[in-house]
């Protein structure tokens, strides 16, 4: 360790200050991720070993090695596969809570709409999303819309039920406040209700970040011929076992890729803390 | 008891008040539907001073808060009135006449504490041409010079509590309504906040009207105590603190204090 930071301030002719928080920010990661880390590269050898000591066929279980090798030798088609996927999952993301988000202001507004409308959106949410898709993929037939209609849906019910929470979140004393000013009710709404619903909101965007991902696949499976859940099926079909695992990996790398996106948005855009105002 | 309190009334009017701020005639007050109807005020009448410092003391109950939270157009009034400079709450209300504090600071948390104290000035379609302060200045007021970026959770409860006292400030109100404002904060800064909302009484003639549970802070800080009993709420006393101004804390400590609080306390123990 000692060396590579000392190494470091010989070599690279940076600033001083920058290379030690280059090289304590690494060091930091490692310092306090440690125990994953160990986990993960544990866990990556235990799995190596098996492979190699009890000899199981590659189509069966590949190990490692060969998944890695994997990446290299398909790398083209995982990146073609990818993409639409990734457009699947963002746009079902965008519109799935888009349309969570106004329904749920709608609610918060009238008590009416909620009776009627929220044990329609809990029968939706009761349907196994792997059900659904090859009814949607009837209506809608085999482009690109029954995809997104389902990665939506699978972002839509956990934001609709923290959104309706967090909008009713503001304090009622916050409210009389409000009223004593004499404010408008689009006024309490801007200034009070939406704001105090964004840490319930985000809560939920980060469930929808990684389940987007998921819903885009499932809906794949039914009878696609593009996308990472199209290539599931496919390398399973032709046991193609090393590209099954790469294209599994890749899924999970969109998906912790997307959660981070939504992470580092709600650190920028909640800087308080919610419980302080008691 | 009520015809008690009705003539209390009558010698503490002081000889220079010309008119009445809040302005309370036969008040009823009861929630809930028929047959679960609950009284919360019953045949409560007072006149409070413009310029006075009015502590409301009473058992828990005894709709104090109501009573406070009806002068704000907060509680809807069943039977009798309520004036407020004249006018009806609601009216005052919308001209910005009274502010009005709660037990907790009410602060928006993703705001800072300058935007706090601003808030008033942004909503409500108030007429521009009302007087308003400047929110660093009132933040200056309240001892806060230098936090005005802070966000609430950065801030102390008695900061945040002197945050939302320069919020009601800004709007250069003529009455202020404080529902039991220091409740939730610690004897030192009770004490603190106390001294320092006489010092601000004394500075602006605010009319203040301040709910408590403490007999010690309603006497300290009441030009005038009054007292409500409770099952249903009704005025059980009215009646002027003998003591001078400018307080200190040390007046806490003289006889006649001591002599007041224990007639308060006599009197808390029949309601």
């Amino acid at each position: 360790m000692t060396d590579f930071t000392h190494g470091s301030k010989q070599g690279v002719a940076m600033p001083l200050e920058k290379r030690n928080g280059v090289a304590e920010a690494v060091m930091g990661f490692f310092a306090s991720h440690y125990p994953a880390i160990l986990a993960v590269t544990g866990c990556i050898a235990l799995w190596q070993f098996v492979v190699w000591f009890f000899a199981v066929p590659t189509f069966m279980a590949p190990s490692p090695v060969e998944v890695f090798h994997a990446f290299g030798e398909n790398g083209a088609i995982l990146w073609a596969n990818l993409l639409p996927t990734l457009l699947e999952a963002f746009l079902g993301f965008i519109f799935g809570n888009l349309i969570a988000i106004l329904l749920a202001v709608w609610f918060v507004y009238s008590s009416t709409a909620e009776k009627a409308f929220y044990p329609i959106a809990v029968i939706v949410k009761s349907i196994p999303i792997i059900a659904l898709a090859p009814i949607l993929v009837l209506i809608f037939g085999n482009g690109i819309a029954p995809k997104i209609i389902i990665a939506g849906l699978i972002c839509f019910f956990p934001t609709l039920v923290n959104m309706v929470q967090g909008l009713k979140a503001a304090s009622p004393a916050m409210l009389d406040l409000m009223r004593v000013l004499s404010a408008s009710n689009a006024e309490v709404f801007w200034k009070v209700r939406l704001p105090a619903s964004l840490p319930f909101l985000f809560a939920a965007l980060k469930i929808a970040a990684t389940s987007s991902v998921m819903g885009a696949i499932v809906a794949e499976w039914i009878g696609s011929s593009y996308g990472l859940g199209a290539l599931i099926i496919e390398a399973t079909y032709n046991f193609r076992s090393p590209l099954l695992y790469a294209t599994v990996v890749i899924a999970a790398g969109l998906a912790v890729a997307l959660f981070f996106v939504v992470s580092f948005i709600e650190s920028r855009v909640i800087r308080w803390k919610p419980d302080a105002q008691h | 008891m009520l015809g008690v309190a009705r003539m209390m009334q009558q010698p503490v009017q002081p000889a220079e008040a010309t008119r009445s701020a809040v302005s309370v005639k036969n008040l009823d007050i009861r929630f809930g539907g028929k047959g679960a109807e609950f009284t919360a005020l019953s045949d409560v009448s007072v006149e409070i001073p413009e310029g006075a410092l009015v502590t409301m003391l009473g058992p828990s109950g005894c709709g104090k808060s109501t009573l406070l939270r009806a002068v704000a157009d907060l509680v809807h009034v069943s039977d009798g009135s309520i004036s407020v400079l004249g006018q009806p709450p609601k009216k005052a209300r919308e001209g910005r006449d009274f502010a009005f504090v709660f037990q907790e600071a009410t602060l928006l948390p993703w705001r800072s504490a300058i935007d706090n104290v601003g808030l008033p000035l942004e909503v409500g379609k108030h007429d521009s041409s009302l007087p308003t302060a400047d929110p660093q200045e009132m933040l200056a007021l309240v001892g806060l010079k230098g936090r005005e970026k802070a966000l609430p959770h950065e801030l102390s409860g008695g900061m945040r509590q002197r945050v939302a006292i320069a919020r009601a400030l800004v709007t250069r109100p003529r009455i202020l309504l404080m529902d039991e404002p220091f409740g939730a904060l610690d004897e030192i800064t009770r004490d603190k906040l106390n001294e320092e909302l006489l010092r601000l009484w004394q500075e602006t003639g605010t009319t203040i009207l301040f709910v408590t549970h403490s007999i010690p802070e309603a006497v300290f800080l009441g030009e005038y105590v009054l007292m409500l009993e409770s099952l249903p709420g009704r005025v059980k006393e009215f009646m002027k603190v003998d003591l001078p101004h400018p307080r200190k804390l040390a007046v806490r400590d003289t006889v006649e204090f001591i002599r007041i609080t224990a007639k308060l306390r006599a009197l808390l123990e029949e309601c």
